[in-house]
């Protein structure tokens, strides 16, 4: 029943870092540090983003509204990709530290694809004139928020927690698909969604005093959500290993 | 190390299967995922009269005219795309980000004679994000009027410091 016991062979490369103990002990180092980071970071981002940097000639003061929605975006579809990683893991190598990570990933990435659509509606009324229109992008991004809350449901709809991981990830792997029509909405067809401001191929079309705080603002972001992923993760490790502990002495009482 | 190979197998196959599929539908329906339409496809696609839909396109150059009906605000404008435009009446109060030039995209239906009658007007937002004192400084070096068209590449301006400019 100790997730430890389950934990494979220590001495093949990749198996090393899916052991729940080593990922405690690791983990354990690092959370404050990860978490302080993170929250620093954020402070400067939005403190920067909100009060120091220029307006937008066009939009105002609600341009500002970007250091929030912009990195919660990213993180939205980020976070959906680990959870895709971690299905991987799971369907294929059977990592009970994978499954747990997939059903702690959910709601945070829930979280911030909500906080992505309430931001953007906010930011919509004010420059486009509407808080909401059905084009590609803002609807792909509504399928992604409800494609977290069916693996959110899944992982927890069966009382054989195995089987609900293994139905979790089956869903996590399917709504891949939904990454790409995010990222390319807005070419492939007419939104009213603008494109990528921020691409591989050009120059930011953003003047760099507002890309900055922008950059920091998402680092922040994403650090932050690493930190309350993992804070979940031990909290769940250690709640599985607490559960094994008190069934074994359960039995040896009886 | 078979078992594994083999469900990395069926999910390998399975990503191919679901890819192709997904790609599939999305091209049946690509017409369907579009907002809005552009005026040089509004001949070929010509939607029946009286049915609503969206055009989208740039708000032509000294084309907007601004007049009042009936106590209301109404505006007349064009909406191009660089080979077609068509005619716009609305009325109601436009969005702030209107102005020429701007990307909008207009709700409405098409009327007998050729022009679009809009019942919603949203404005939409390009990819740069300036601030004030830089626009400023490109108008008055000429380098950018925002009613003719999309800014100057992003490298010219997205440093530029408009004190050094001004000089």
């Amino acid at each position: 029943m100790d997730a430890t016991a389950i934990a494979p062979n220590p001495s093949r490369s990749l198996h090393r870092f899916a052991n729940p103990g080593r990922f405690l002990r690791l983990s354990g180092r690092f959370l404050a540090p990860l978490a302080w980071t993170g929250a620093i970071l954020t402070v400067i981002g939005l403190g920067w983003g909100l009060f120091f940097s220029p307006a937008d000639w066009q939009q105002g003061d609600a341009v500002r509204i970007m250091y929030v929605h912009v990195p919660t975006a990213w993180l939205a579809s980020a976070g959906y990709m680990g959870l895709a990683v971690c299905a991987v893991f799971s369907l294929v190598w059977r990592h009970p530290l994978a499954d747990l990570a997939a059903a702690e990933i959910g709601p945070v990435g829930a979280g911030v694809t909500a906080l992505c659509l309430a931001t953007g509606s906010l930011w919509g009324k004010p420059t486009w004139g509407a808080w909401w229109v059905w084009d590609a992008r803002l609807t792909s991004m509504l399928v992604l928020f409800f494609l977290y809350l069916g693996q959110i449901a899944l992982v927890r709809a069966f009382d054989d927690p195995e089987r609900g991981h293994r139905a979790g990830a089956i869903l996590a792997l399917v709504g891949v698909i939904d990454l790409p029509i995010i990222k390319f909405s807005v070419d492939w067809w007419n939104t009213l969604h603008q494109a990528s401001t921020i691409t591989l191929t050009s120059a930011p079309s953003m003047y760099v005093g507002m890309l900055w705080p922008l950059l920091i603002s998402a680092l922040g972001f994403s650090l932050g959500f690493a930190a309350i992923v993992t804070a979940r993760l031990r909290a769940a490790v250690m709640e599985r290993r607490l559960r094994g502990l008190l069934m074994a002495r359960a039995q040896a009482g009886a | 190390m078979t078992r594994k190979r083999r469900r990395m197998l069926v999910l390998a196959v399975s990503a191919v299967c679901l890819g192709s599929a997904a790609a599939l539908m999305m091209s049946a329906f690509s017409s369907s995922m579009e907002l809005f339409i552009a005026p040089a496809d509004l001949a070929a696609h010509a939607p029946r009269p009286g049915r609503v839909f969206r055009i989208g396109g740039l708000v032509e150059a000294g084309s907007l005219k601004r007049t009042e009906t009936g106590g209301h605000p109404s505006a007349t404008f064009r909406v191009t795309d660089n080979v077609a435009s068509v005619k716009v009446t609305y009325t109601g109060i436009l969005p702030d980000l209107f102005r020429e030039g701007q990307g909008i995209v207009a709700l409405g239906t098409l009327r007998p004679d050729g022009h679009f009658a809009a019942s919603e007007v949203l404005a939409k937002h390009d990819a740069t994000y300036m601030p004030k004192d830089v626009v400023d400084a490109l108008k008055k070096s000429g380098e950018w009027n925002p009613a003719s068209g999309p800014p100057p590449p992003a490298s010219t301006w997205n440093t530029l410091s408009p004190a050094q400019k001004k000089s």
